[in-house]
């Protein structure tokens, strides 16, 4: 394994790879001009990211005001991931929408899909607790998991088992009763005008308005008020209540400290595997569990910790998660700066994740995707390739113009082994094999000597860079 | 054409969106049909009579020839139980042949496993189209997904041939097991040489390939189909290909749609026979089409929405053709919340499908055993 780059700037391309989706070498050294903690604090601070405007977006895709489809909803957010400010905003959306998956299929509305990711922006790092009363008001939600259907009287329990074992606790921390229990408790949180909003739904003929948003409506009458028993308390409990209670739980505070954990610092496996296999690093996790009390359930409070801690900016964290097919597109799209403007190209953009396994605002089921090394098969794993070196292999993008006269800066005569290096750091591929490099060096320097007299040095830098985008270190983040 | 026993291929293609089933095989003469489908309901001018009450939508013409010659099988009220309306679960069901719970993988993910457990062929199974469905997916299973045979493979904008030549060289090496690399670098390095050797083998298919067939042009399936069908003549050891036709949620706008999509559908599946049939590879493969579901007995005034039980059809030289299963009673008090109820479990079929065409044992596959039709001639 070889390193190129200073131990600072490999650290804040490691920061940079989790905490949003990359970044340039150029921006890479400001950052490290500006410190590691600073970093950590702005990249959690920014209030008001700045972004292409909805306006703008809007004005070239009519469809994103309309919200038709998933697929304007989902290029939609493509834009924000793409050119944001604010990365570790929307890379903690990915988080919660792959714990708190809701999909197209069932609502056949973009817009409350939309509106759901927006709600994440607005409470993803305040307090668990604010997140999951939100959750459990979403109206997406709500029609996701049946609770329009889960009535006084009459329980749907959909809802209630997924709040405990795929939001909050985690399956074997409690019983079937408190599920039942907990869906009572949610009785009466809908949504409203619920006939009208479901046959606006079924029918595509709401052009040029384009879909409703549906609105959360408490039902008192249809509540049910009487005592419930919930994780060994009594009470006359709301849906408050119940969160609160969840909230309290040590489970609970395990439960989001490894999904944080696995989104951020290294992946875990799958969920459903989390009750026969103990974490990777269960110091992480309680050290994580403890800010959680600590800091009365604050998230912005549990990534500051991680960030700044030992076992994330450890040798032994650095590409140590696969990236997920949102993020490897947007972090090469970031790179290539391919839309500084809206493009209509940005529909086929989305739809490249959807082709490498990951189709946003559709989850396969309220599980989410499965994530590490189950997005890597060999379908999707030519899509990756093929994508990175594309993008990559495009002069036309101003990213790459950046990219290539930055390799090419240092002189005519720069060595094979030199261009190799200045491309791997200009990607941060801070650590790859032996094999690969040595690969690529053989590459750069059979190329230049068996090159079509045309060929120029810049297409043969661009064809570096889409081998370097083809490693398969490029895979991890 | 000397015809050597080869092992039989499964060609499946799944109609995405929900066929609406009654109007695929129709049941004409039915007063309920014609009650239920005001707008959009197909007369006894409009269909191809079958048996003098059921009939193919008019533009299966394809397709009822090869039922002349006593090959498509109908499989009437296909469907599993607790019908979910929702496109992505049912879909999910159909993929993995799980429908009590979500299974990790899929049908025929594991059938690739079971055929070549040792991953000797890449190519055992092929996707046509992009991305991996469900169904082809097994931890570890290698399956390749082709968008298009012609350009099919890793980087393929790099056009110059002595540059590609010699990426391709270096992308081999950069997945060569090493020392010293980790699981994971080691699990991603196996999927991309399974990967890279999959497009090399691949890309020998369409050199050998001539046929005096002439798939339709700019038709999604046809191309796929040829594609299926230039691999299979190649030889290359492939048994279960995968392919997707999309547009079926037919909500809306429905006789215009369907006919559209059932047009392009049978004139690809006849192609393909016909292809086969002229290159002595008649007997080799049989195609199955399913979707998620059929579609509520009601029409919509345009279309209709979402339903369950359906009709799949099983095609090809080996097939013994036939009605399989009874048809669902459409009598208002016998429909499912205003769908056709289901009578056959779509595990029958693949059980089928895997044990008397493919000659493997269903029951690793599927978990349990289910009943069998008596299906092929074999």
């Amino acid at each position: 394994m070889t390193t190129t780059m200073t131990s600072e700037k490999a650290l804040m391309a490691h920061l940079m790879r989790r905490a949003g989706f990359g970044a340039s070498s150029e921006e890479l050294d400001r950052l490290v001009e500006q410190g590691y903690d600073e970093t950590v604090d702005q990249l959690l601070d920014i209030e008001q990211p700045n972004r292409m405007s909805d306006n703008i977006i809007r004005r070239y895709h009519s469809e994103y005001s309309g919200m038709m489809g998933n697929l304007s909803a989902g290029a939609n957010w493509m834009y924000r991931m793409v050119s944001t400010d604010a990365p570790l905003r929307e890379k903690l959306n990915l988080m919660w929408h792959g714990m708190y998956a809701t999909g197209y299929s069932k609502l056949a509305n973009g817009k409350v899909l939309h509106d759901q990711i927006r709600m994440f922006e607005r409470h993803g790092m305040g307090s668990f607790k604010d997140l999951l009363i939100e959750i459990s008001k979403d109206p997406a939600m709500i029609v996701w998991l049946d609770n329009v259907e889960n009535h006084k009287g009459s329980i749907n329990e959909n809802y209630g088992r997924e709040l405990l074992e795929l939001f909050s606790l985690g399956v074997g921390n409690y019983t079937e009763h408190d599920v039942k229990e907990a869906a009572r408790a949610f009785t009466g949180w809908t949504i409203g005008n619920t006939e009208y909003m479901t046959m606006k739904s079924a029918r595509d003929s709401v052009w040029p308005y384009g879909r409703l948003s549906f609105h959360f409506e408490y039902k008192a009458d249809d509540h049910d008020d009487s005592e419930k028993e919930f994780l060994g308390r009594k009470g006359n409990f709301n849906g408050e209540d119940i969160v609160d209670i969840i909230c309290e739980q040590p489970a609970t505070a395990e439960f989001l400290s490894r999904h944080i954990y696995s989104f951020f610092v290294a992946d875990e496996p799958p969920v459903p595997e989390w009750p026969y296999k103990p974490p990777r690093d269960p110091e992480a996790i309680a050290a994580l569990s403890n800010i959680y009390f600590e800091s009365n359930y604050s998230i912005k409070a549990m990534l500051n910790y991680l960030f700044k801690s030992e076992f994330f900016k450890s040798d032994t964290a650095r590409f140590q998660r696969i990236k997920g097919p949102a993020e490897l597109v947007a972090s090469v799209l970031r790179l290539t700066e391919e839309f500084e403007k809206p493009d209509i190209s940005m529909n086929p953009m989305s739809q490249q994740a959807q082709f490498m396994g990951q189709h946003l605002l559709s989850p396969p089921s309220v599980e989410g995707w499965h994530w590490g090394t189950e997005w890597i098969d060999s379908g999707a794993l030519v899509e990756r390739v093929n994508f990175a070196s594309e993008h990559f292999g495009n002069l036309d993008a101003p990213g790459v113009e950046t990219l290539v006269n930055r390799i090419l800066d240092a002189g005519d005569d720069i060595a094979p082994e030199a261009v190799i290096d200045r491309t791997l750091d200009e990607l941060a591929i801070t650590e790859i094999s032996d094999n690969s490099r040595e690969a690529l060096i053989d590459f750069a320097t059979r190329q230049s000597e068996s090159a079509p007299a045309d060929q120029t040095r810049r297409e043969r830098v661009v064809n570096i860079l889409k081998l370097a985008g083809a490693t398969p270190e490029f895979q991890r983040a | 054409m000397v015809t050597a026993k080869r092992n039989p291929a499964l060609i499946v293609i799944q109609l995405a969106g929900g066929n609406d089933s009654m109007n695929t095989i129709v049941p004409y003469t039915n007063g309920i049909y014609h009650d239920s489908r005001k707008a959009i309901g197909l007369t006894e001018s409009d269909v191809i009579d079958i048996n003098g009450t059921l009939g193919f939508h008019p533009s299966m013409g394809p397709i009822k020839d090869l039922w002349d010659k006593g090959n498509v099988a109908i499989v009437q009220g296909i469907g599993y139980p607790v019908p979910n309306r929702s496109h992505f679960r049912s879909m999910d069901i159909w993929h993995t042949a799980e429908s009590a719970s979500i299974a990790p993988d899929g049908w025929l993910g594991r059938t690739i496993r079971e055929i070549d457990p040792d991953h000797g062929n890449v190519i055992t199974g092929i996707n046509f189209g992009r991305g991996l469905p469900r169904a082809l997916h097994a931890k570890g299973v290698p399956v390749a997904s082709v968008g298009n045979l012609e350009t099919y493979g890793l980087l393929p904008d790099i056009k110059d041939q002595q540059t590609r030549e010699l990426a391709m060289d270096v992308f081999s090496r950069m997945y060569s097991p090493s020392d010293g690399v980790d699981a994971v670098l080691q699990e991603i390095s196996d999927t991309g040489m399974g990967a890279l050797l999959g497009a090399d083998i691949l890309r020998t298919a369409p050199e050998q390939y001539s046929s005096s067939i002439e798939y339709e042009a700019e038709v999604e399936i046809a191309q796929s189909l040829r594609d299926i069908s230039q691999v299979l003549q190649a030889d290359l050891g492939t048994r279960v290909f995968y392919t997707i036709h999309g547009g079926y949620d037919t909500h809306a706008g429905e006789l215009e749609n369907h006919a559209k999509l059932w047009h392009e559908l049978s004139t690809a599946v006849g192609d393909f026979i016909a292809d086969l049939e002229e290159h002595g590879r008649g007997d080799d493969a049989v195609v199955m089409i399913f979707s998620e579901f059929g579609r509520r007995v009601l029409d919509n005034g345009s279309g209709t929405d979402h339903g369950s039980g359906g009709h799949s059809l099983v095609i090809g030289n080996g097939v013994k053709g036939g009605f399989y299963g009874e048809h669902p009673s459409l009598e208002l008090n016998e429909q499912v919340e205003g769908d056709m109820a289901f009578n056959n479990d779509f595990r029958s079929m693949y059980a089928t499908l895997l044990d008397e065409w493919m000659g493997i044992d269903p029951h690793p596959i599927l978990g349990e055993n289910y009943e069998q039709f008596d299906m092929f001639r074999r």
